[in-house]
């Protein structure tokens, strides 16, 4: 009898390694593979396609938008994950899918204002300098206030890399950023570059989540964090509720009386119900190879951070 | 065939039935036509305040003013509708269809027309105001196919108020005309949109809008008949005076 199972099972086994030959040339037909745009079901480049459309349209009303789908929270939950990262100077940032430049005009914020105490206590440490030894060093600091910290923003659309060129102009920013036309499932850079990857509300657009990830690990040197803020599952049943009649009632109205398109909101809304849960998101994380993957809800779930290391 | 945006296949593949039954809330409705969005009395009525705060803020938002419209018509657009049933002329428009856009007029003919014909006016309309009645917006948020039409008719008949009424497409021009329609249509848009309207005009112009204008463009209003009954492709070679007397709007002033 056991004599008759092997047989079966070798033929099994040997199946297995054929289907898991077939899934890596699947991706490259993956343009007829089938994933879901909101609710609606679509092949995987027709969903890439509508997506790019998607913030092509609402690009130059997105910031606008956010305020007042939120009603500005979602600054505080920006704000949240720039302080979570704590980055020190010196610090190389990619933010990814990062269009209108809000992860890194906190991150810049950030390491100036650190950068700025620790100026003031290396003064204070030299109390003893003559004047003109402290003005000398205040000459050394002046070229270098964001002490070396950069940014790269990376994203897949021009428009709302747009949108961030121009944000940055008129706020200001320009040392330590640059902006970078790229796909998160295929980023165009090296290995082990990176001290931070970020990703804010973007990871839910991408088409490929477990691409992504790999790509991220791959780019992150090694002690590098993987940060992940995005809209996730409220479990409370009272505001999960008064959540969805939020979303699919006032949203898509929104969408159309600020921004004119009600279609870029209704799906905006219907790719937050699709997005996997906390739980699934972070078994995903440590599938890439990420190790103290973590997990802190904001607002009991409308958000989440998700952190990883690759160690 | 069925938008609906919910689906039955993809909560098998997700194993998160739950979370996607409970919410089947206002997409209980079928797409009628193309450019159809299904809502729910809630987002009617949110669209309705948005798009009346939006126009008034933005006057250039001639979509808010579009969804407006069609958010506020249910009463007056049935309405319509019947008395274009009951009209023999409008009867007709409802079975036809006809649409007025670019591609469906042929310019050339309408220009080589008489002067004070329908069709020579309007082309004359339409250039010396720079407009094309192409730029006319789609209905959306009408949940019935024949009243979408309606609301359609409306939109494109409204050059061919301005070239009727005489009046041009500048702030003053289009209250005047919206006077009228508000009289001939009851639409709550037109209603608004005659009464809000003037907040953008001068102390002067709202001289000329109370003492003349508004009061010949409501008494012409009830004169008239129907101005959906009249099918204005099949009479641009009649004189706009003609029409004027026949349709029963008074010479402006």
């Amino acid at each position: 009898a056991a004599a008759g199972l092997c047989p079966g099972r070798a033929l099994l086994a040997r199946r297995r390694g054929a289907l898991r030959a077939l899934r890596c040339s699947v991706r490259g037909l993956a343009a007829g593979r089938e994933t879901h745009f909101g609710f609606q079901t679509v092949t995987e480049a027709e969903r890439r396609e509508k997506i790019y459309q998607v913030f092509e349209n609402v690009a130059k009303k997105y910031d606008v938008m956010n305020d007042s789908m939120t009603l500005g929270i979602h600054r505080v939950w920006k704000d949240i994950l720039v302080h979570k990262m704590n980055p020190s100077p010196g610090t190389l940032l990619l933010d990814v899918a990062g269009g209108t430049g809000d992860i890194a005009f906190r991150f810049i914020n950030y390491v100036r204002s650190v950068r700025e105490r620790q100026l003031q206590q290396k003064l204070r440490h030299h109390q003893n300098l003559s004047w003109q030894e402290i003005s000398e060093s205040y000459q050394e600091d002046k070229f270098n206030l964001l002490g070396d910290s950069q940014v790269v923003v990376c994203d897949i659309n021009k428009e709302m890399l747009k949108v961030g060129k121009q944000k940055a102009q008129h706020l200001g920013y320009s040392e330590g950023l640059s902006w970078v036309l790229g796909n998160a499932e295929e980023l165009p850079f090296d290995d082990d570059k990176f001290d931070v990857y970020t990703i804010a509300f973007g990871i839910r657009n991408v088409t490929r989540i477990d691409l992504a990830l790999e790509e991220a690990y791959r780019v992150l040197k090694p002690g590098g964090r993987f940060l992940c803020l995005e809209f996730s599952h409220v479990s409370n049943p009272l505001l999960s509720r008064l959540y969805d009649l939020y979303s699919f009632q006032v949203i898509p109205v929104l969408g159309e009386v600020i921004a004119g398109d009600w279609k870029s909101y209704q799906y905006l809304v219907e790719s937050i119900r699709r997005f996997p849960p906390q739980e699934e998101l972070k078994a995903m994380i440590e599938d890439a190879g990420f190790l103290k993957v973590d997990y802190q809800n904001l607002n009991l779930g409308i958000v989440a951070i998700h952190s990883g290391f690759k160690l | 065939g069925r938008a609906r945006l919910s689906h039955a296949e993809p909560r098998a593949r997700d194993g998160r039935s739950e979370e996607e039954e409970e919410e089947e809330e206002e997409e209980g409705q079928y797409q009628l036509y193309p450019g159809h969005i299904p809502t729910s009395p809630l987002q009617k009525a949110l669209l309705a305040a948005g798009s009346a705060a939006m126009a008034l803020c933005d006057p250039y938002r001639h979509d808010m003013v579009a969804v407006l419209g069609e958010t506020t018509g249910c009463l007056a657009l049935p309405n319509l509708r019947d008395k274009m049933k009951h009209h023999p002329e409008g009867y007709r428009i409802l079975q036809e269809r006809p649409r007025i856009r670019l591609s469906t007029l042929d310019m050339g003919r309408l220009r080589a027309l008489p002067d004070g014909s329908l069709g020579r006016e309007y082309v004359r309309f339409l250039e010396d105001n720079k407009v094309s009645p192409d730029t006319r917006m789609p209905p959306k948020f009408v949940d019935d196919e024949e009243l979408a039409y309606v609301i359609q008719r409306y939109r494109e008949v409204h050059d061919l108020m301005h070239t009727l009424l005489g009046m041009p497409t500048n702030m003053l021009g289009e209250v005047v005309v919206k006077w009228f329609e508000a009289v001939q249509t009851g639409l709550p848009m037109c209603v608004l949109g005659a009464a809000f309207g003037p907040i953008h005009l001068s102390a002067r112009k709202l001289q000329v809008l109370a003492t003349e204008l508004v009061p010949w463009a409501i008494r012409s209003g009830r004169n008239a008949s129907c101005i959906l009954n009249v099918y204005y492709e099949q009479r641009w070679e009649q004189p706009v005076e003609s029409l004027r007397e026949e349709i029963g709007i008074f010479p402006p002033p």
